[in-house]
């Protein structure tokens, strides 16, 4: 088989097999005699109505709100704690048991602590959020400043190159690809933390929409909320590996050659 | 791998280890800063701990945070003694512990499985990818009220969402494993006449090893944050449930006794996954380090 065909033969796997699964799953859900299920075109329209666009503005906005803003805070203070427990073996010792502990407890087993402590809303969504995510992006940061190349460490110090500069033009780029690392593990503790703190923690937003249309058993509306917390999971991740991608496009590129 | 080589980090750093030729490596020591001595991890390691507990009592007893909110330390740990006795409390611990192990269980036979699948065959990678990439990043716990209507309160319910969470690192780093397999070692085993259950006992599965190992270790802390999940939103019988009684309850204490307990359980589980990983990762990088 050339190249040629092959590649054919790929793409034509990979619509035609998807095509199939697509329409498998359509006609079993219009067939299917299950309370679970709901037709694929009722999960449509469901979807059309409420998320495109009535329902936009109550529970998919307050939902990205949350997720940014206890993302963009974790990435903040993971960072910026992570960089200083690098330059300092004494507190990063002083602090090893407690990171380790803070970072295997279960993200959830703290969210009924978050609500005794702020109480039911948003801002206990983006303080547990916040929270949770920072631990990876702090141990990774850490990391990547202590496994510094020492040659790049010296010749730093000979060119006299300090402070702000020496941390935005030296050591933030040469540690970037863990501190991405971390926080690509901590996008999915990010959706999967917003998602329960508003089926238990908050009266909108798109994990309550799926939990009240399961109250109320509203086959159609539940599923067309899964299926869009897969798009929103779909999309973030698309959209974090582009960002990945042009900011190690160094780093890629170095590791091919 | 990026991501998964982050991951692999080591729990902490141990002090220096001591070479055969102690003598002259303790004379280097000498004057060195306190933290680079041996045995400074744990001292500091331990300082550290006993400064938060402190700093928990304080601000308790001394009012600056309602003990309603934060009780003081002493009074948490001697609440989490007082569980041990218990026997609700080891059931508690047990049911979370069974959830686990059950959805781990299960998330590794298929997620190997699959994995192995994937990784095989470019023409069964091309044919499924569309529906794996869709399927991936759905977050496991919005499939929580599916789990409800099918399961209720059941172990079923925790299971599935566990299996669900689980699963996914286990297959991509199996078909990332398998799909590493060197070509020549592959050649090799088929001109010695090796049939593709000899392959995949000898050849394949030995050399993704050490990636499966990284997604189980992965896939293992993921088990324990959806099971206890599934316990604090569904109501499953577990330590979750535990914690949203407690906190339901009024009883603060409790609660904090039952956090710290998953806690442990979660470094527990981190440890004893990473000690399973470790020299299977060493095999594998020194083998390349010497080509």
């Amino acid at each position: 088989m050339s190249a040629r065909t092959r590649r054919w033969v790929l793409v034509g796997l990979e619509i035609g097999v998807t095509a199939l699964i697509i329409a498998g799953v359509w006609l079993y859900s219009e067939r299917a005699v299950s309370y679970v299920v709901a037709p694929v075109p009722d999960i449509a329209a469901r979807f059309r109505e409420t998320f495109l666009f009535a329902q936009f503005g109550s529970d998919v906005l307050p939902s990205l709100l949350r997720f940014a803003l206890g993302f963009v805070i974790a990435c903040i203070v993971g960072v910026g704690v992570g960089l200083l427990l690098g330059r300092s073996l004494v507190l990063r010792l002083l602090t090893t048991p407690i990171v380790s502990f803070l970072r295997s407890t279960p993200a959830v087993a703290l969210l009924p602590l978050a609500i005794v402590l702020i109480g039911i809303g948003t801002p206990m969504s983006v303080f547990i959020i916040a929270f949770v995510c920072c631990w990876p992006i702090l141990l990774n940061t850490t990391d990547g400043v202590v496994e510094l190349d020492p040659t790049l460490r010296a010749t730093v110090e000979s060119y006299g190159i300090t402070g702000l500069d020496r941390l935005r033009l030296v050591i933030l780029p040469a540690i970037s690809p863990r501190v991405l690392a971390g926080m690509r593990t901590s996008i999915s503790l990010a959706l999967l933390l917003l998602v329960v703190s508003e089926m238990i923690g908050n009266s909108n937003g798109i994990g309550n929409f799926i939990f009240q249309a399961q109250q109320t058993f509203a086959i159609a509306d539940m599923w067309a909320g899964i299926v869009l917390l897969g798009v929103l999971g779909y999309l973030v991740n698309t959209a974090f590996g582009a960002v990945e991608r042009r900011l190690l496009r160094w780093h890629v590129s170095e590791r091919r050659a | 791998m990026e991501g998964s080589d982050a991951l692999a980090r080591a729990p902490a750093q141990p002090g220096p280890v001591v070479s055969p030729s102690g003598g002259s490596n303790v004379r280097a020591r000498r004057g060195r800063p306190f933290a680079e001595r041996r045995g400074a991890a744990f001292a500091l390691g331990t300082l550290g701990v006993l400064l938060v507990f402190a700093l928990a009592e304080l601000v308790s007893r001394a009012n600056i945070v309602s003990p309603q909110d934060i009780p003081p330390a002493s009074r948490i740990v001697g609440e989490l003694v007082s569980q041990l006795g218990t026997s609700e409390f080891w059931s508690q611990v047990g049911a979370t512990l069974l959830g686990w192990a059950v959805g781990l269980g299960i998330a590794t036979a298929g997620g190997i499985a699959f994995g192995v699948l994937l990784g095989s065959s470019v023409y069964v990678r091309a044919a499924l990818r569309p529906t794996v990439e869709f399927l991936r990043p759905v977050p496991s716990v919005a499939l929580i009220p599916l789990a409800i209507l099918v399961w209720g309160q059941d172990l079923g319910s925790k299971v599935f969402l566990v299996v669900v969470g689980a699963l996914w690192p286990i297959v991509i780093q199996s078909m990332y494993g398998v799909s590493q397999v060197d070509d020549v070692a592959r050649d090799t085993a088929r001109s010695y006449g090796l049939g593709a259950s000899e392959r995949l006992r000898f050849l394949v599965l030995p050399s993704a090893l050490p990636f499966i190992a990284t997604g189980l270790r992965i896939a293992s802390a993921t088990a324990l944050i959806v099971g206890v999940t599934a316990e604090v939103v569904i109501g499953n019988k577990g330590l979750g449930n535990g914690i949203a009684l407690a906190q339901a309850g009024g009883n603060v204490e409790l609660m904090y006794a039952l956090i710290l307990t998953t806690g442990v359980l979660g470094i527990a589980i981190h440890m004893l996954f990473s000690a399973f990983e470790r020299p299977l990762l060493r095999w594998h990088t020194s083998q390349r380090g010497t080509e």
